[in-house]
C-alpha cells in the first residue's frame, strides 16, 4: 500500500505528514506535486494543512482548482481514501467534495494550541481503531477554522453520521467552553457519506508521538492502514 | 473597456464577528445610531469588449465557480463602461 502527500504551493504541514507516516508508521509514501494530474498507484492521499496559494480569495478556493484536484476527485469517486487536514479540508470543501464551508474563527484570533475532541464516529475506515465517544488530544492551528453549514446540509450530516469529530470539553462534553472556533454544532471534522473522505480542522500529524504530548493523532493513520491491508 | 463591479456578501445569518467587531468600534467612537454592520468583497473587473449578455453569463458562471462560495456568499454585479469612469 501506499500513502500520497499533496504538496501545494503554501503547504506547510506537507512534512509533517510525510514523516508520520514514513518514520512512526513505517509506511510507503511519495509527494505529490499540485501540478501532478496522474494519481494512480496511490491507495491514501493527505490535503496537508498550510496555506495553499496564499489563502487568497478564500482558504481552499484556489488550491481546489489546482490540476492534482481533478484527479483526487476522479480517485476518491472510485474509492480512494482522501484526508484533508486544516488547509486541506478546506479544499477539500471548496471542491464540493465534502458539504459545508468555513467561517473566519468567532474571537478573529489565529488559534494555535490543544483541543478536546470528542469522537462521534467510529464506523469509518478513519476512526475504526479509536472507542466510541472516546476523547482525544489534537492541536489546531487556524485563523478560519470555524465549520458552517445550512441546516439542511446539517441536517444530512447527522442522518447520514457523518460528523466524525467534535470538540469537547476535557470530560468529553459537547459545551461552548470546549468550542475554540465558534464552529456550529462543535463540528471539527466530517466525512463524506460514502466514508472514504475525512476532513478535519486539527492536525492528528502534530498529534502521533509521544514527544509531542499526544500520539492521539496517530490512530487516524493506523486505522486507515489498517482498513486498506485489510481490504486489498 | 468594460468594467464590472462585483459584490460578495455574506448570506443572512451566517456569523460575522469582522462585522460585528467593526460595530463595537462604531459604537464606541459615538455612532450610536448604526445598528449593524456586514463586511463582505468588492471587486473589479475589467473585460474584452463583448456583447453585455456574454458578460452576464460569463460573469454569473465565474461567481458560481470560483468569486463566491454560494454556501456561505451571495454576489450581485454590474456591468459600467470604463470611460465614463
Amino acid at each position: 500500500m501506499k500513502f500520497g502527500v499533496v504538496v501545494f504551493p503554501g503547504s506547510n504541514c506537507d512534512h509533517d505528514c510525510y514523516q508520520v507516516i514514513k518514520e512512526v508508521l513505517n509506511e510507503p509514501v511519495d509527494f505529490i506535486w499540485h501540478k501532478e494530474s496522474d494519481v494512480r498507484g496511490f491507495d491514501c492521499i493527505v490535503l496537508p494543512g498550510g496555506f495553499s496559494y496564499g489563502d487568497y480569495l478564500r482558504s481552499g478556493a484556489i488550491g481546489s482548482f489546482s490540476p492534482v484536484m481533478k484527479s483526487v476527485s476522479e480517485f476518491s469517486k472510485n474509492g480512494g481514501f482522501v484526508i484533508g487536514i486544516c488547509n486541506g479540508f478546506q479544499i477539500l470543501m471548496e471542491s464540493g467534495l465534502l458539504p459545508g464551508a468555513i467561517l473566519r474563527n468567532k474571537n478573529l484570533k489565529f488559534i494555535c494550541r490543544f483541543v478536546n475532541l470528542k469522537t462521534e464516529n467510529t464506523d469509518t475506515p478513519f476512526t475504526s481503531g479509536f472507542e466510541k465517544g472516546q476523547v482525544v488530544r489534537m492541536p489546531i492551528a487556524h485563523n478560519e477554522g470555524c465549520y458552517y453549514a445550512e441546516k439542511a446540509a446539517l441536517d444530512e450530516l447527522k442522518k447520514n453520521q457523518q460528523i466524525v469529530f467534535r470538540y469537547c470539553s476535557e470530560s468529553g462534553e459537547i459545551n461552548e467552553e470546549g468550542n475554540p472556533n465558534g464552529a456550529i454544532e462543535n463540528i471539527a471534522g466530517i466525512c463524506n457519506k460514502e466514508g472514504n473522505i475525512l476532513g478535519m480542522m486539527p492536525h492528528p500529524e502534530r498529534a502521533s508521538e509521544e514527544l509531542l504530548t499526544s500520539a492521539d493523532g496517530r490512530m487516524i493513520f493506523e486505522s486507515i492502514r489498517d482498513h486498506i491491508k485489510k481490504v486489498k | 473597456m468594460p468594467l464590472v463591479k462585483i459584490y460578495i456578501k455574506l448570506k443572512k445569518g451566517v456569523l460575522d464577528p469582522q462585522g460585528k467587531t467593526v460595530k463595537n468600534s462604531l459604537d464606541s467612537l459615538g455612532y450610536s445610531f448604526v445598528k449593524d454592520v456586514r463586511i463582505g468583497k468588492y471587486m473589479e473587473i475589467t473585460v474584452d469588449d463583448i456583447s453585455e449578455d456574454e458578460i452576464n453569463k460569463k460573469i454569473e458562471e465565474a461567481c458560481k465557480k470560483l468569486l463566491a462560495n454560494p454556501v456561505i456568499e451571495n454576489y450581485s454585479f454590474e456591468i459600467v463602461d470604463n470611460k465614463n469612469q
